[in-house]
C-alpha cells in the first residue's frame, strides 16, 4: 500500500501532521501534570478528577492516536538509517510496534478516563 | 611562539581501503591546501593522484576532505584549517574512490539524471522568446539555485546521503528545484514524482550540513524544503 511513491509522500505528510498535532497535546499534557500533581500525587486524587471525564477522554485518545500514527513511521526511517535495514520486515516491526502503542495507549486512556 | 617551518601532512593513498602517509611539507605564507598537495606531487612522491583544473576558486575540480570536511583546497588557506601544523587530506566521502584523493563522481551524476535535472522544452526555433521576468517570484526562487556547478561538496557532507544509497543528494535535488520553478520547462509532472519519496527530498532531515558547506553559498536545503512543499501538493491535488 505505501511501497509507491505516493504512498510514501502521504506517509510523511501524515508524520508531519501527526507532529503536529503531538506538539500541542505534549505542551497541554505537560502543563496537566504539572498543575495536576500541586496538591500532591495520590492515585485516589488524580482518577476523582479524570474518570467519567468525557472531554480528557477524547483529548488523551486523539494522543494516543498521533503516537501510534507518528512513533511507526518515524521508527522506520530511524532504523533503516541506523542499520541499513529495508523491506516488508522492516515494515510489519514498525507496524506491529504501532499497533502495540495504540493498544497500550488506548488501554491507558480506559483506564484513567472511562 | 613561532609556527613550524614545516606541516605534517596526512594524505590517503590506495582505494576504499588504504591507509594515510605522513609528508613533511615546508609551510610557507598564504598557502593552500591545493598548493600542499601539489608540492607533495611534484617534489615528494609522484605517485600521488589527484584533481584540480582553474585552482582559483571556480570550477570545484579540486574538493578533498580537508580535516574532516569537504572543501575546495584552493580556496582553504593552511593558515585557517592547520592548527597545530597538522593537516589531514582525505578524498571526498559518500564516493567511490578511484585512487588516493581521485573519487568517481559517476553516481553523483547519475543521482542528478534520476532527479531529471535537465531541462525539458516545449517550445521550437519558429516560436518567440520565452518572457520571464526576472523579479517574478519563481525566477526568484530558481536564480537562488542555479549557480551550482556540480563539486560534490553537498554530497559529501550529506548525513542522509552516507545513511541511504538509495538519496537524490542535495545537489540533484536542488537542480531539480531549479527547473521546477523554471516556466519554460514541461516536464514538471514526471520530475515532481522523480525527486518525491524515501529516495529522494522526504529523506532530508534539514541537518544542513550542505548550505553550510556550498561554497556557492547556495542553500539545497531551502531548495528541498520547496520541492516537499510542490510534491505534497502534487499528491494532495491527485496529479502524482
Amino acid at each position: 500500500m505505501f511501497v509507491n511513491i505516493r504512498g510514501q509522500v502521504l506517509l510523511w505528510t501524515a508524520q508531519r501532521v501527526s507532529a503536529a498535532v503531538l506538539a500541542v497535546c505534549v505542551l497541554v499534557h505537560l502543563v496537566t501534570v504539572i498543575y495536576a500533581v500541586r496538591s500532591g500525587l495520590s492515585a485516589a486524587e488524580i482518577l476523582g478528577r479524570t474518570r467519567g471525564n468525557a472531554g480528557w477522554a477524547a483529548f488523551y485518545t486523539l494522543f494516543v492516536v498521533a503516537i501510534a500514527v507518528h512513533a511507526p513511521i518515524g521508527l522506520r526511517n530511524v532504523l533503516s538509517e541506523t542499520f541499513d535495514w529495508r523491506g516488508t520486515g522492516l515494515d510489519i516491526a514498525v507496524m506491529a510496534i504501532g499497533l502495540a502503542l495504540a493498544l497500550w495507549g488506548l488501554r491507558a486512556v480506559y483506564a484513567v478516563f472511562i | 611562539m613561532a609556527a613550524s617551518p614545516t606541516l605534517a601532512v596526512s594524505v590517503w593513498r590506495g582505494t576504499e581501503s588504504g591507509h594515510f602517509q605522513v609528508f613533511e611539507v615546508p609551510r610557507l605564507e598564504s598557502q593552500t591546501v591545493l598548493d600542499v598537495v601539489t608540492y607533495i606531487q611534484r617534489s615528494l612522491d609522484p605517485t600521488l593522484s589527484y584533481r584540480f583544473a582553474c585552482r582559483v576558486g571556480m570550477c570545484g575540480s579540486c574538493a578533498m576532505t580537508v580535516n574532516g570536511r569537504a572543501r575546495w583546497t584552493c580556496r582553504t588557506h593552511v593558515a585557517r584549517v592547520a592548527a597545530g601544523g597538522r593537516l589531514e587530506i582525505a578524498p571526498l566521502a559518500n564516493l567511490p574512490v578511484v585512487k588516493d584523493l581521485v573519487t568517481d563522481m559517476t553516481p553523483f551524476f547519475d543521482k542528478w539524471a534520476k532527479a531529471r535535472g535537465r531541462f525539458q522544452g516545449g517550445a521550437t526555433r519558429k516560436d518567440d522568446f520565452a518572457r520571464v521576468a526576472p523579479a517574478s517570484p519563481q525566477r526568484r526562487l530558481a536564480e537562488a539555485g542555479i549557480e551550482c556547478i556540480g563539486c560534490g561538496v553537498c554530497y559529501s557532507s550529506c548525513d542522509v546521503v552516507a545513511w541511504n544509497p538509495d538519496y537524490l543528494g542535495p545537489a540533484a535535488l536542488n537542480r531539480a528545484w531549479t527547473l521546477v520553478n523554471d516556466t519554460r520547462d514541461t516536464g514538471n509532472r514526471e520530475r515532481l514524482k522523480a525527486v518525491a519519496g524515501d529516495a529522494g527530498c522526504h529523506a532530508c532531515h534539514t541537518h544542513m550540513s550542505c548550505t553550510e558547506r556550498c561554497p556557492k553559498q547556495l542553500a539545497p536545503t531551502a531548495s528541498i524544503a520547496g520541492l516537499k512543499r510542490a510534491v505534497t501538493v502534487a499528491v494532495l491535488k491527485g496529479e502524482l
